[in-house]
C-alpha cells in the first residue's frame, strides 16, 4: 500500500477519490457523534459544559497524531529523499497547528466555566499542547524563511525529527512539573471511567476528526504536488 | 598542537570576541533580571518568591543572544567549507563550536546567575546550586541552541527564527533547573531535578552534533 502510494502518479489517482470519500466519512462520524453528544444527559458535576469535551478532546488527540505524521513524513523524506514525503510533511504542518489551536481555544472555553479561569497552569495537558503549538509554529516559520526549497525541506526535516525526539521529554517534564507544584490536581487524576453515554460520542467524534484530518492532509498534499508541477511547467514554458 | 585543540582555541577566541562576547550576554541577563521585578511590582515577598524562576528565564534568553553568529560568520567567510574539507568530521567541529560557546557565554552566565538570584531575594544558601544548575543547563542551551543556529543558517532572518525554534525545545531544562532550585529553597528533595537536568544536557551533547552537522551540510551543499 505504502510502496504503491509512494509513486506520485498512483498517489494522485488514489487521493483524487480518497480525499473526498474520507471527507464524507468525517462529516457522517462528526455529525453522528455530535448529535449523540447533544442528546446525552448533562453531567452531574459539569452540567451542560461537559459537551465541550466532544469537540475539545478529539482536537488534542489529532494534534498529537499530526505531529507524529509530520515526524514520520520527515523521517521518510530525510532517509529516502522522497519528494512526495516532503510534500506531505509540508502539507501537514499548518493542519497540525490548526488542530492544536483548536484544542487550545476549546480547552480555554471549557476552562472558563469549569475552573473559573481561561487558562490554568495546573493542567499539564494544556501546557504541553501549548508547547506542541509552538513546535508547529517554529517548523512553519523555518520553512517559510528559507527561499531555496530543497534546503528548506532538509532543514525542516531535521527540526521535525529533533522535535519528535523532544516531544515525549517535554510531555514528561510538564507532567513532572505539574505534580511538583500542584498539591491536589484540579482535574481528577485519571478520574472515574467515562460513562458509555459520553464515551461513545467522544470516540465517534475522535474517529471523525481523524478522518477529517486524513482528508485535509490528502487534499493539501495534492495541492502541494500541483504547486510544484505548476512551478516546473512555468519554467518549462518560459524556456521553450 | 593537535587539530582538535587548535580548533577549540580558535572557536573560543572567536566566541569570546563575537559581538561583545560574555560582557554583552551578562549585561543582557542583568537587564532581563532588572525588568521583571519592575514589571511585577516591589511588594514584599513577591519578587523573592520567584527569584529562581526569573533567573532561569534570564539564563534561557541570554544564552540565545550570541547563537546567530555561531555558524553564520564561518559560513559567510567560507571557513565552514574549509573545515568541512579538513580531517575532523563535521560532527566534531559542531560539538567543539558549542563547547566554546558554552565556555564563552554560558559559564560567565553561571557565575552571574547566583549574584542576580540573591539580588532578587533568593536565599544565600541556594547560590551554589544555582551556579551548578546554570552551568549544567547552559550545556543544554548551548547544544540545542547550536542545532537551532545551524538550521537557521540558510534562512534570511537568523536571530528571531533561532529563538522561535529553540525556546520550545528548552522547556524541559528550564522546568528541571527551576524545580531543583525551588525545592532546595523549600527544603524538599531536590536531587531529582538536578539529575533530570543533567540527563537532558548529556543527551543534547550526544545527539545534537549529528543534527548540526546535517544542517551545516545542507547549508553548504
Amino acid at each position: 500500500m505504502i510502496a504503491t502510494l509512494a509513486n506520485p502518479l498512483k498517489f494522485m489517482a488514489f487521493s483524487r477519490w480518497a480525499a473526498p470519500a474520507l471527507g464524507v466519512v468525517a462529516a457522517i462520524l462528526i455529525g453522528w457523534g455530535l448529535a449523540l453528544g447533544l442528546a446525552a444527559p448533562p453531567d452531574y458535576q459539569q452540567g451542560e459544559t461537559v459537551r465541550i469535551m466532544f469537540v475539545h478532546v478529539p482536537a488534542a488527540w489529532v494534534s498529537m497524531l499530526a505531529y507524529a505524521c509530520l515526524g514520520a513524513a520527515s523521517f521518510v523524506s530525510l532517509v529516502f529523499r522522497h519528494a512526495l514525503a516532503d510534500a506531505a510533511a509540508r502539507a501537514v504542518a499548518p493542519l497540525g497547528a490548526m488542530f492544536t489551536a483548536m484544542a487550545l481555544i476549546t480547552g480555554s472555553l471549557w476552562g472558563r466555566p469549569m475552573w473559573g479561569a481561561w487558562w490554568v497552569w495546573g493542567d499539564a495537558r494544556l501546557v504541553s499542547v501549548l508547547v506542541l503549538f509552538l513546535l508547529f509554529v517554529g517548523y512553519i516559520a523555518l520553512r517559510a524563511s528559507i527561499e531555496d526549497e530543497v534546503k528548506a525541506a532538509r532543514a525542516a526535516e531535521i527540526l521535525a525529527l529533533i522535535g519528535l525526539i523532544n516531544l515525549p521529554v517535554i510531555k514528561f517534564s510538564v507532567n513532572w512539573w505539574n505534580t511538583l507544584h500542584q498539591g491536589e490536581s484540579i482535574m481528577r487524576a485519571g478520574g472515574p471511567a467515562l460513562a458509555p453515554v459520553y464515551l461513545l460520542p467522544l470516540l465517534l467524534v475522535g474517529a471523525g476528526y481523524s478522518a477529517a484530518f486524513g482528508a485535509l492532509w490528502l487534499a493539501r498534499t495534492r495541492g502541494e504536488v500541483w504547486r510544484r508541477r505548476g512551478a516546473g511547467l512555468t519554467l518549462q514554458t518560459a524556456l521553450s | 598542537m593537535t587539530p582538535l585543540s587548535t580548533l577549540f582555541r580558535r572557536e573560543l577566541s572567536l566566541a569570546w570576541a563575537r559581538g561583545g562576547g560574555p560582557l554583552l550576554t551578562v549585561g543582557f541577563f542583568a537587564s532581563v533580571c532588572l525588568m521583571v521585578p519592575l514589571s511585577i511590582g516591589a511588594a514584599p515577598g513577591r519578587v523573592s518568591a520567584v527569584a529562581g524562576g526569573i533567573t532561569w528565564v534570564g539564563l534561557a534568553l541570554a544564552s540565545l543572544l550570541s547563537l546567530d553568529r555561531l555558524f553564520e560568520r564561518d559560513f559567510e567567510s567560507g571557513a565552514l567549507d574549509l573545515l568541512n574539507l579538513g580531517p575532523l568530521p563535521l560532527e566534531t567541529i559542531c560539538a567543539v563550536k558549542c563547547a566554546a560557546q558554552w565556555l564563552a557565554s554560558c559559564a560567565p552566565l553561571a557565575l552571574a546567575a547566583p549574584v542576580a538570584a540573591i539580588g532578587l531575594g533568593a536565599k544565600v544558601e541556594t547560590a551554589g546550586l544555582i551556579a551548578l544548575t546554570a552551568a549544567i543547563g547552559g550545556v543544554a542551551f548551548a547544544f540545542v541552541g547550536g542545532a537551532g543556529a545551524a538550521l537557521a543558517l540558510v534562512s534570511r532572518r537568523g536571530g528571531v527564527l533561532i529563538a522561535l525554534i529553540v525556546l520550545p525545545l528548552l522547556t524541559p531544562p528550564v522546568i528541571f533547573g527551576g524545580a531543583a532550585i525551588a525545592n532546595f529553597a523549600a527544603g524538599l528533595p531536590w536531587t531529582t531535578g538536578l539529575i533530570l537536568l543533567t540527563a537532558y544536557a548529556l543527551a543534547a551533547v550526544a545527539l545534537t552534533p549529528f543534527a548540526m552537522a546535517g544542517a551545516c551540510r545542507n547549508a553548504l551543499s
